[in-house]
């Protein structure tokens, strides 16, 4: 009897992704989706997509989506989750938008405890707008507004969202994953479901943190990128579960 | 029902909440905050829901999630909590989303004062936020009217898919007056919020929900403002009101909104005393602005000008003006920030005009 | 092992090359002869019988362009 190994998920819409050759994001898609089909809850399931490159996510999850403002993604979330408690209701932001323009509205989602689900992109730049430094971006890494690379003294360290957020009350499970290699893959899908069961079961604010790449404007090959990953960014945003609130 | 003694700011609230809304998201600003304040006591009693957001801008946007989910959806402010507002009213009016937004303008630019001011209206009905887009914007005149004017504001949203504005000046958010709720006699037929993201599978009947405001292809961004437009449009032909007081055969016509109207027809029976017969409109509906009714008032033989009144620079004059068309002298009296006309510097002006 | 059934949709796939990279057994290969419509030179199996369908290669792709099954 045919045994599938592995298949794309329904919760993926057919449209084929816009994003780069190799691009991380393709890959948190699909673990989303995956997690959202095993947990049986498509159909009271609702997306918010940012402002970035993860833009026309409302194309590619095959559940209701709303496009939100830069950065507002946990205020739409919020709106969304307060009318129907019993829906699950995600947001999926990069770090420009949530760690930047939207730092304000994430750190009091998680202080509301609000029972929602953010999947943070970082990729270390902003990639929608053409590689531009963001507030994850590594010191000494070249982007189009660092050109002489991120200076400490300048412009500060970069944000570590996930070590942030874990210290505030109302945040339940924060955990930082990354997509370098399929070990990383397998975990970052485990801690993605592990967010929506605690959203399911009331727990409060959920988080994970992809580290994830963006091979053209880092100016490398998919392959190198998520080697440069590995090197450069696990170093400084070390993985792991940064906050458990069990019981 | 019983009339009662009750402030601007839960007269509002009260009314929002009998007309059916149930959310509301705000962020305190003088002088709006009794409106937060009742909503927060109130809205839990009835099954509704109140948070306090930590920004005017997050603010707006729950209310975007909130009435996206397809709920009856509300917030409040003053200018300058307004202007913040002004990125999701944008995006609320792309995605095509109703709700309410209530404005008790006070004075500005900047921080401005917490005095009541008139300094909003081209914000409010020249767009404010980016893009070509429209609010409906209503202005009520006293507490009783603003009670009235919010079942309409919920239903116009709901039959429009569009932002409503009422824009009250802090006068009208402060004021006691003596009200009365009233069982709402017309209902509207609401359409059905078959749009709503609220969980979806194949097969549940409806089509998968995008609440979206991008449209990335230029033919869809044209296709998207070509329905706003025409919508718009309907708006203007269904939906403009306003008030004509003492207008037929009148040789002067005033034109105010909000409180400043009522001050006007104090200005009028000062007038009348002295044998001279002036008018007023005083539009309802600031947005879709009531041209013809403006131009028909003021176009009549027996008018010599107009006085537009205003607690700004001169903001609605400008409307007045292209309603008129050049075919009547229209006079404005008014000055930017809090200062509120009497009834017999209006009569000033009148004298003015006429000896002039 | 013959018995795996790995399928490349080569019209999707934008030849990244991260399956060739996971790939634990080195099977995988971007094609030196194909291109697809877009221009990519879609991912191929070179050595289908060593595969073990590990799908190390179809959680690593971004596209899901790979479909595994196990005869």
């Amino acid at each position: 009897m045919a045994d599938i190994k592995f298949k794309k998920t329904p919760i993926l819409t057919d449209a084929i992704l816009h994003y780069c050759p190799g691009c991380g994001h393709g890959i948190v898609h699909r673990l989303v989706a995956e997690v959202i089909e095993e947990l049986g809850i498509q159909d009271r399931t609702v997306g918010v997509v940012p402002v970035g490159c993860a833009v026309f996510g409302y194309r590619y999850f095959n559940v209701d989506t709303m496009e939100a403002a830069h950065g507002r993604a946990p205020a739409v979330a919020t709106g969304i989750k307060r009318v129907h408690p019993q829906n699950v209701v995600f947001t999926y932001q990069g770090d420009g938008d949530l760690a930047s323009i939207g730092a304000g509205e994430i750190v009091h989602a998680a202080h509301r405890g609000e029972k929602i689900t953010t999947i943070f992109i970082n990729n270390a730049i902003y990639g929608m707008t053409g590689g531009q430094m963001a507030p994850t971006t590594l010191v000494g890494q070249k982007t189009t507004t660092s050109p002489y690379g991120r200076d400490e003294a300048h412009c500060g360290k970069p944000i570590r969202v996930a070590e942030m957020l874990a210290t505030i009350e109302g945040s339940a499970y924060i955990e930082r994953v990354a997509v370098n290699s399929t070990a990383n893959i397998i975990k970052a899908k485990k801690a993605i479901k592990k967010a929506f069961e605690m959203q399911i079961a009331g727990k409060g604010f959920t988080l994970i943190e992809v580290l994830s790449n963006c091979p053209t404007n880092w100016g490398m090959s998919a392959v190198e990128s998520m080697d440069w990953l590995e090197q450069n960014m696990i170093p400084y945003y070390p993985l792991g579960v940064k906050k458990c609130k069990e019981d | 029902m019983a009339k009662k003694l009750m402030k601007g700011c839960e007269a509002v609230a009260e009314a929002a909440i009998q007309a059916g809304c149930r959310y509301f998201f705000g962020y305190p600003i003088t002088p709006q905050n009794d409106i937060p304040e009742y909503m927060s006591a109130r809205l839990p009693k009835v099954g509704g829901c109140f948070l306090q957001a930590e920004s005017e801008i997050a603010a707006i946007n729950m209310v975007y999630g909130a009435s996206g989910a397809g709920a009856r959806v509300m917030t409040s402010s003053s200018s300058p909590g307004i202007s913040l507002k002004m990125e999701g009213i944008s995006y609320l009016a792309g995605a095509e989303l109703p709700c309410v937004i209530v404005n008790m303008m006070r004075g500005g630019p900047g921080l401005g004062s917490i005095q009541a001011s008139q300094g909003d209206y081209f914000q409010a009905t020249k767009g404010g936020g980016h893009g070509d887009y429209h609010m409906i914007v209503l202005a009520p005149s006293s507490v009783q009217e603003a009670i009235d004017l919010m079942q309409d504001a919920f239903d116009l949203a709901d039959i429009y898919r569009t932002p409503v504005m009422m824009l009250a000046d802090g006068i009208i958010g402060q004021m006691m007056e003596p009200v009365e709720f009233k069982e709402t006699t017309k209902k509207r037929e609401l359409p059905e919020k078959t749009w709503a993201a609220t969980g979806w599978k194949e097969g549940c009947g409806r089509d998968r929900a995008v609440i979206n405001s991008l449209y990335i292809e230029n033919e869809e961004l044209q296709e998207m403002n070509d329905r706003l437009q025409a919508r718009y449009a309907t708006i203007q032909a269904e939906e403009t009101r306003c008030e004509l007081y003492n207008t037929e055969g009148a040789e002067i016509i005033l034109c105010a909104y909000g409180t400043i109207a009522r001050i006007c027809k104090s200005a009028i029976a000062l007038a009348a005393k002295e044998g001279v017969k002036v008018g007023l409109v005083r539009p309802i509906t600031i947005w879709p602005f009531p041209t013809d009714a403006m131009r028909n008032a003021i176009c009549q033989d027996s008018v010599t000008s107009a006085i537009t009144v205003e607690v700004n620079a001169g903001q609605m004059f400008e409307d007045v003006r292209l309603a008129v068309d050049g075919k009547k002298k229209v006079d404005f009296l008014g000055r930017p920030g809090s200062f509120v006309p009497t009834a017999e510097e209006i009569l000033d002006k009148i004298k003015q005009i006429r000896r002039a | 092992m013959a018995n795996v059934n790995l399928t490349i949709d080569a019209e999707r796939c934008k030849g990244c090359g991260l399956c060739v990279r996971a790939c634990p057994k080195k099977i995988m290969s971007l094609s030196k002869t194909k291109l697809n419509s877009k221009g990519y030179r879609p991912s191929e199996v070179t050595e289908p019988e060593k595969c073990v369908a590990c799908a190390s290669c179809a959680l690593t792709c971004p596209d899901s362009v790979i479909t595994i099954v196990k005869l």
